[in-house]
């Protein structure tokens, strides 16, 4: 099938960015987003133009590398979707697809649509680890874990860290993100040791580089690893817990 | 029979048994069978000699320390951010040595261990099924056909207990069972249940752990991490490594971190087949260009091909996404029984399939291991029994399975694995059976490194996947993560201190030093030659046709004819390259075509050695078949003759396109534990 496709350019950070129109010829419906992309960029390049810069790497929906906005939704048309499994199959020939970077205040663009998620890293610098050394750790066995607990704590801990939930929310909040780092380490025995002392440190970097949360919802429409809307209640959750334990 | 690992005198082999070499000394390497390789030296790979199950403990005991006052007088480069990098990086910096971390990835938690799905394998043995430190050693090595270093499959073993403790503590939350111990289960090659994971995402949550460690430590000021950060040549000094050269791919900056030591774990070469089950960046250059400043890559052609990756149905499809191997627990692979047989399979009666597997290996059947599984569907597809639009897959039909236990239980077992195949293909596996294809995966080869993991080039460590000592020629499934993990966690971080204890004092080079301004140059140089080639044609297409040459010729089944041909071929595609080549942009920005065509440049050299090592290793080996090395189409190993990892050399003009010549150096490999036997799932 051959589509069109409108993408943004822009040369770098603060530069100013407009849309090209290209047509694709030879794609078929099971490719993805990013496959259609691929095409783009040898054509470009095979005809001596510079091909369009964009991320991507394992194209198994885990790295959370690939993120792009489609016809202005993050990722793509169907939600809980990565990129890289975006597929063209409800694309009919001939349509076009507008192709732009995630759009979020904290993302700003590097190349293209390429842009710099540094601050979902700085969140997790601040708080979201674990203090115990290498070698020092107690017998695994000897901390038991319930089934569902340990569970659980995988639903959030399956964040594949793309940004999408900032991209998609109106705010730009990363509390989807946050609040998952956070219900993930809260769930587990040792570092749940650290909850209070991570949450403030988490919260104070979260609320200087995003914006609010108004409980929209959109984020987790958008989440390709399928993060409970919890994930965002567990924020202030977490932050109510650690005031209280402080008073006390 | 020794169940469990004790401390024993250096001795202590000759009260377990026979303590002989499998091959007398003098020790002389086998003539070539390609043409032009040199014959080099035998390599010493400062085994601590002795009982091996105690190798270990003695040689960490005999380690130079670095006070805890002076760590943080030495720089530590760490290349890569996977499981092996992000541990060594993060455990060296809670010792206080400063730390550059290099990745080029946005984020340290991208590395591709991300992407592995079943587990990781520990040898705890806290079951009553059999399980040890020893048998865990012995499937290793069995696994790996005889072509793995034996006491490092015990460092193994051993460390991976405490793998699993760390890892849990430090965030990984591992499957539970109910009374809340961790949950194990089997997996290829063994007969125990010693593999640990979190759901099929094992990976993921091991990377993501032990990146969060990792930023700690930056946090802490003892790791710089670099984001979007390329190495491309090291420097190298009289034969010691002295810093890395890298490229910031954001503004296209060269510039140079001096070290006292580097570590490269930067991960396999899988990608060199184009088509593989690896992320779109994996790529060889970090390895690559440590070979071109003298290190040496040992088991080069050992490449484990997935026999259940996604087959490629079309121009654009960019990889051959895994489906997990789980999968041949219930599903049947066949093909068509007569030869072009184009009919749906609907419409293929029962008395014209060829369940394949199960008539070849009636013990196995649709279970045997990942090498001959491989094998066998690539004879039948080019047999003329492929199936699929392009011809180049089997089937892996769950027919008999709904029928028997019906959807739902199928949906229980395999329902993402299902889903996931449905959205990649458009295809309901739930009525038309799965297409499946042999696809590039692990390779097996690496770093040639001794046993403190230090390659030929002093100061210069490697972890991971771009090692070469664990798996021999075949990798059982869920000791990928484990090796990575023990490197990086619990094993350079003994090494390289005992390394840096000798070179307190010692003086980091700056630009002033001729060594420093040399591999500045060799970068600048090969960069502007890239750009300089001005051709027409995206680097993808060469890369492409690559892929197409080693799976032909390269791949699952090998001849002396095909690699011949192979060489031919990659010599061939490599001029052209350099003749073609197009780069549009400049250096000094973000220029994704030029990062590309500096590594498909690599892959070009990388992959005539590849064909060279295959062509010159005559005898079959676990994934290295080679059709003339066979009874009745079984691979035919030689120990006598091959019972050594070959470590290859590179000289040659580096000189775009230029001819390189290859030299063969040898490590004798001898097994005391457990005894040389042949292989057979029949």
């Amino acid at each position: 099938m051959k589509l069109t496709v409108q993408v943004w350019r822009q040369a770098g950070p603060g530069a100013p960015g407009r849309f090209e129109r290209h047509v694709v010829d030879g794609i078929e419906p099971h490719l993805s987003v990013l496959e259609l992309l691929d095409a783009l960029n040898e054509q470009l390049i095979d005809s001596g133009a510079e091909p369009v810069a964009f991320e991507s790497d394992c194209r198994e929906g885990i790295c959370g590398a690939c993120g792009v906005t489609v016809d202005g939704e993050a990722h793509g048309r169907e939600d809980n979707v990565p990129s890289c499994h975006q597929r063209l199959s409800g694309y009919a020939d001939g349509s076009i697809l507008r192709i732009e970077p995630l759009r979020a205040g904290a993302f700003p663009v590097v190349r293209d649509l390429i842009v710099d998620r540094g601050a979902l890293d700085d969140l997790i610098r601040a708080g979201g680890h674990v203090a115990v050394d290498a070698g020092t750790a107690p017998d695994a066995d000897a901390l038991p874990v319930g089934e569902e607990r340990a569970e659980l704590a995988l639903d959030f801990a399956a964040c594949i860290g793309c940004g999408a939930c900032v991209a998609a929310c109106p705010n730009g909040a990363a509390h989807l993100f946050a609040g998952s780092k956070l219900m993930h380490l809260s769930l587990l025995p040792l570092p749940s040791l650290e909850r209070q002392r991570r949450v403030v440190a988490v919260v104070d970097e979260l609320e200087e580089l995003f914006g609010p949360c108004s409980n929209y919802g959109e984020c987790a429409r958008a989440c390709p690893a399928g993060i409970p809307l919890t994930a965002i209640a567990a924020v202030n959750h977490e932050r109510l817990l650690a005031g209280l334990q402080r008073r006390l | 029979m020794r169940f469990f690992a004790r401390p024993g005198k250096p001795d202590a082999a000759a009260q377990h048994g026979p303590a002989v070499p499998a091959t007398p000394p003098p020790w002389r390497a086998p003539a070539s069978a390609a043409p032009g390789v040199r014959i080099g030296t035998v390599l010493d790979g400062r085994l601590p000699g002795g009982d091996p199950a105690t190798a270990w403990d003695r040689r960490r005991a005999a380690y130079k320390l670095v006070s805890p006052l002076n760590t943080k007088k030495f720089t530590v480069v760490v290349v890569g951010t996977g499981l092996a990098g992000a541990g060594v990086a993060a455990a060296l910096g809670e010792l206080g040595y400063q730390v550059h971390a290099f990745t080029y990835h946005d984020s340290a938690r991208r590395a591709h261990s991300v992407a592995a799905q079943g587990g990781i394998n520990a040898a705890r043995a806290r079951k009553v099924d059999g399980d040890s430190l020893h048998r865990f050693v012995v499937d290793t090595v069995k696994g790996g056909d005889f072509r793995a270093r034996e006491a490092e499959a015990y460092r193994l073993a051993q460390e991976s207990v405490r793998v699993i403790d760390h890892m849990n503590a430090i965030g990984a939350p591992f499957a539970r069972e109910y009374g809340g111990t961790l949950a194990t289960r089997s997996f290829g090659g063994v007969q125990v249940s010693r593999t640990y994971y979190t759901r099929g995402q094992t990976g993921q949550q091991l990377q993501i752990a032990g990146a969060q460690a990792l930023q700690r430590q930056v946090h802490r000021g003892t790791v710089a991490l670099h984001t979007r950060t390329e190495m491309l040549d090291l420097v190298v000094d009289d034969g010691v490594c002295r810093g890395v050269v890298a490229r910031d791919l954001a503004t296209g900056q060269v510039w140079v971190q001096p070290a006292h030591a580097v570590v490269l774990a930067t991960g396999g070469y899988g990608s060199v087949y184009f088509h593989s089950t690896l992320a779109m960046n994996s790529n060889a250059t970090a390895v690559w260009r440590a070979v071109r400043r003298g290190a040496s890559l040992a088991h080069a052609s050992f490449v484990q091909f997935h026999p259940t990756a996604l087959p490629i149905s079309s121009h654009w499809q960019s990889k051959t996404i895994l489906m997990s191997e789980s999968l041949r627990n219930d599903g049947r692979i066949w093909v068509p029984a007569r030869s072009g047989d184009a009919r749906p399979p609907a419409d293929i009666p029962e008395d014209e399939r060829d369940y394949y597997l199960e008539r070849k290996y009636p013990s196995f059947g649709n279970l045997s291991p990942r090498d001959i599984s491989s094998r066998a569907a690539k004879e039948q597809i080019d047999a003329g029994h492929g199936v699929g639009p392009l011809r180049n897959s089997v089937y892996l039909d769950f027919a008999d399975a709904i029928g028997r236990l019906g959807r739902e239980v199928l949906e229980a077992r395999y329902g993402n694995l299902f889903d996931m195949y449905a959205h990649a293909t458009g295809e309901d596996p739930y009525s038309v059976p799965m297409r499946i294809a042999p696809g590039a995966h692990f390779t097996m080869g690496g770093l040639w490194t001794d046993y403190d993991q230090m390659t030929a080039i002093a100061g210069l460590f490697v972890g991971g996947e771009a090692g070469w000592a664990y798996h021999g020629a075949n990798r059982l499934g869920a000791n990928s993560l484990l090796s990575a993990c023990v490197d990086g966690w619990f094993t350079l971080p003994f090494s390289i201190p005992n390394y840096l204890s000798g070179q307190l004092g010692s003086r980091l080079p700056d630009a002033g030093d001729a060594c420093v301004r040399e591999a500045y140059a060799r970068v600048r140089a090969r960069t502007d030659a890239l750009i300089g080639v001005g051709g027409r044609l995206a680097a993808s297409h060469f890369h492409r046709e690559l892929g197409e040459i080693m799976y032909a010729d390269v791949g699952v089944a090998r001849t002396a004819e095909g690699l011949a041909r192979a060489i031919e071929r990659i010599r061939e595609l490599r001029g052209r390259f350099w003749r073609e080549v197009a780069i549009p942009g400049s250096g000094a920005q973000v220029n994704q075509a030029l990062e590309r065509a500096g590594r498909v440049a690599d892959f070009l050299e990388l992959a005539e050695l590849m064909a060279v090592d295959a062509l010159d290793r005559q005898e079959s080996c676990g994934a290295h078949f080679r059709t003339e090395h066979a009874d009745a189409g079984e691979a035919r190993r030689d120990d006598q003759r091959w019972a050594f990892a070959s470590a290859w050399s590179v000289d040659g003009a580096e000189r775009p396109g230029g001819a390189m010549t290859f030299t063969r150096h040898a490590e004798p490999l001898s097994y005391q534990a457990v005894p040389l036997a042949t292989r057979s799932y029949r």
